[in-house]
């Protein structure tokens, strides 16, 4: 049998040798499930990871959905390296979208140049308000971030729910619970003529750079960086749990909400009961994925947009359900978790000797055993 | 006084599933391990009772398929936490966001089916007194099994040899490692009956409270079974209280408009989740009392150096 040895230091190879040991894992777990599901599974494969490469409207497609993933991906690994758990973007971008969008509906039929910097700025104070929620909540209280933020998830979808069928109703619409289509200048300009790609992908670049510039250069980046890998060193140190806590909090949820306005100004033009898809979540897995690192967020956030647009042309072509989506993403988050192991430890065969140089270390740790 | 009759059966209804997921947890998090996942153990344990009972017609058998597919996602989590170490409030999250997904991907072909009503006790004489007979003497198993459950575990924890080993684990894992105690054995079997629990949950879900299988048909009940745990303070007898206090709040905005009250049904479907917020400040707020009463060891890895 084998045995696991720690690493010393995570070896840096292996960290960026992961992902793609797990999207191959996840290729084959996938064939496999194809082959139970009775579909022919290079066919499905080919129709997931190929197809949506070869044609300019899904490539364009890639940069709609590719958009908000990365925006929400780059806040949340800026948390999680910090250790701070944000679940609930996807409720801070409902809100986003609910605060940005009712900017455009107040203003209707109105508008003008200032129109749409307005309602992102609404949308990212709307993610942020809502995240501070939880933020105060875990500083003031200790109450669990996670759940917390989650349970505040479903308030958001409720309140979008009721706010369309009440306040924000389409006064012409025959009492169905949508809100009006906004108005030409309420929509976010397009990136790629003919497509419905448009400029939140060229935010959602910006953002990613930004964090970099954050995380490596500035001072609370670098102590949110350290609160995460060495909590106690970083109480020595006079870190401030609480502002890093809290600014935590407010980049994601603002890159949150502004992802949610830039969805309902954006792809979608009002405001529907059904604007939230799991972006949010999703922002999960690409954040782990990017290993937590804004350029790697950007490429995560691109394959899992193609898992998107490439699940729904299985969709339509081998009448696939729609969860298959689903089940590829969580499977892709398994196998990376579970290929981090090689980052953290060796894997040695059992009876083998220890090398030398870490077995006294080893014997210092644990003298009983 | 049938108003209330109704309302008393359907709290009973409402804080079942919870009741069963949250004393499952209880015991994960005993042994030291956070598992997050416990609503994709729910979504996953729905579907597989649905499916069995459909399909064998015994209510038994999808009741005993919940549980093991429960079990099963919790083994799941267990090869992924124990055995290689990966962050369990990371893999919690996989195990929920892959269970929503599976699970609606094994649905689909049950979508619109509908199973027929959930067998309820009936004893003569001591089921037809009024008020009290269908109440204390007329649910379905699940629901005494439930409190039983709850009992055991009671019991369990408390008072026997099994229940003290599996709580060192959770309290001080070096420790009961260096007595010779099979720390991440005990903690496999935590998570596997914390994943049944989960799984009858789901099971309840969907062969008692709406026999229906509907995607996503959890809604966050798996979450609020991890606060309901913190709300317990890690105490079994008091997850049972919290989950009927719970079942309370879920019920209210079925009953608000014969009780009178003019709240948009949406605002009233708010409640279980701001109450499970309010719950866990009123909680938390005592960090002294909060840290006494965790287990000492709750989330961190273990693993033995040779």
């Amino acid at each position: 049998m084998f045995k696991l040895v720690p690493r010393r230091e995570p070896n840096a190879p292996m960290l960026y040798a992961t992902p793609f040991i797990a999207v191959a894992l996840t290729l084959i777990a996938g064939f496999g499930l194809f082959t139970i599901l009775g579909k022919d599974p290079v066919q499905a494969m080919g129709l997931i990871f190929i197809k949506p490469l070869a044609s300019y409207n899904s490539l364009a497609e890639l940069l709609v959905k590719g958009a908000p993933l990365i925006l929400i991906g780059v806040g949340l690994s800026i948390g999680f390296r910090a250790g701070v758990w944000n679940i609930g973007a996807e409720g801070q971008f409902t809100i986003g979208a609910i605060c940005g969008g009712s900017v455009a509906l107040g203003f209707y039929p109105g508008g003008g140049f200032w129109l749409l910097p307005l309602m992102a700025l609404a949308g990212a104070l709307g993610g942020m308000a809502w995240a501070a929620i939880p933020a105060l909540l875990r500083t003031k209280f200790h109450a669990n971030e996670i759940l917390v933020s989650l349970m505040l998830t479903y308030v958001a979808t409720l309140l979008l729910g009721f706010l369309v069928h009440g306040a924000l109703r389409d006064p012409d619409g025959f009492n169905f619970p949508e809100s009006r289509l906004f108005q030409d200048d309420a929509l976010l300009p397009k990136l790629l003529p003919g497509s419905r790609a448009n400029i939140g992908f060229l935010v959602a670049l910006f953002a990613a750079a930004a964090a970099y510039v954050y995380l490596e250069r500035l001072m609370l980046g670098f102590q949110a960086r350290v609160l995460g890998q060495a909590p106690r060193a970083a109480r020595f140190a006079g870190y401030s749990e609480r502002r890093i806590v809290w600014s935590s909090f407010m980049i994601s949820g603002g890159l949150a909400g502004l992802a949610g306005l830039f969805e309902a100004a954006g792809p979608v033009g009002q405001l529907v009961p059904s604007l939230p898809v799991g972006y949010g979540f999703t922002a999960i897995i690409v954040a782990f994925l990017g290993r937590l690192h804004p350029v790697g967020v950007v490429f995560a956030g691109m394959l899992m947009a193609l898992t998107y647009i490439g699940g729904e042309t299985a969709q339509i072509e081998m009448s696939l359900p729609s969860a298959t989506t689903g089940v590829f993403q969580g499977m892709l988050l398994f196998f990376l978790l579970a290929s981090d192991v090689l980052v953290n430890f060796r894997i040695v065969r059992a009876g083998k000797p220890l090398a030398p140089a870490s077995a006294p270390a080893a014997a210092r740790l644990t003298p009983a055993a | 006084m049938d108003l209330v009759l109704s309302i008393l059966l359907g709290v009973v209804v409402a804080a079942t599933p919870l009741a069963f997921a949250a004393i499952g947890e209880l015991v994960t998090e005993r042994s030291g391990v956070l598992n997050l996942g416990v609503e994709g153990m729910m979504i996953i344990g729905a579907i597989a009772a649905f499916a069995a009972t459909y399909g064998t017609g015994s209510y038994i058998i999808g009741s005993l398929a919940g549980a093991l597919a429960g079990a099963a996602m919790g083994a799941l989590f267990g090869v992924l936490t124990l055995s290689l170490m990966s962050n369990q409030v990371a893999t919690g999250l996989a195990l929920t966001l892959f269970g929503l997904g599976l699970s609606a991907l094994i649905g689909q072909s049950y979508s619109g089916v509908s199973l027929p009503r959930f067998p309820q006790v009936h004893i003569p004489i001591l089921t037809d007194i009024p008020f009290v007979g269908p109440l204390l003497f007329g649910q379905d198993g699940l629901v005494y099994l439930s409190i039983a459950l709850v009992a055991g575990v009671s019991w369990f924890l408390a008072s026997t040899r099994a229940g003290l080993i599996l709580r060192a684990a959770g309290e001080n894992h070096d420790a009961a490692h260096a007595i010779g105690y099979p720390v991440i054995g005990i903690r496999y079997l935590a998570v596997m009956f914390g994943g049944a629990c989960a799984g009858l949950g789901g099971a309840y879900l969907s062969l008692v409270q709406t026999p229906l299988w509907v995607e996503n048909m959890s809604a966050g009940r798996g979450w609020i079974a991890l606060a309901l745990v913190v709300f317990a303070s890690w105490k079994p007898t008091r997850v049972l209280g919290g989950a009927y206090l719970f079942g309370g709040v879920a019920i209210l905005q079925l009953h608000s408009q014969a009780l009178g009250l003019r709240v948009d049904p949406q605002i009233l479907s708010m409640l279980p989740y701001l109450a499970t917020i309010v719950v866990l400040v009123v909680i938390s707020r005592d960090r002294m009392t909060m840290t006494l009463n965790a287990p000492a060891c709750l989330g961190r890895a273990f693993h033995a150096s040779s």
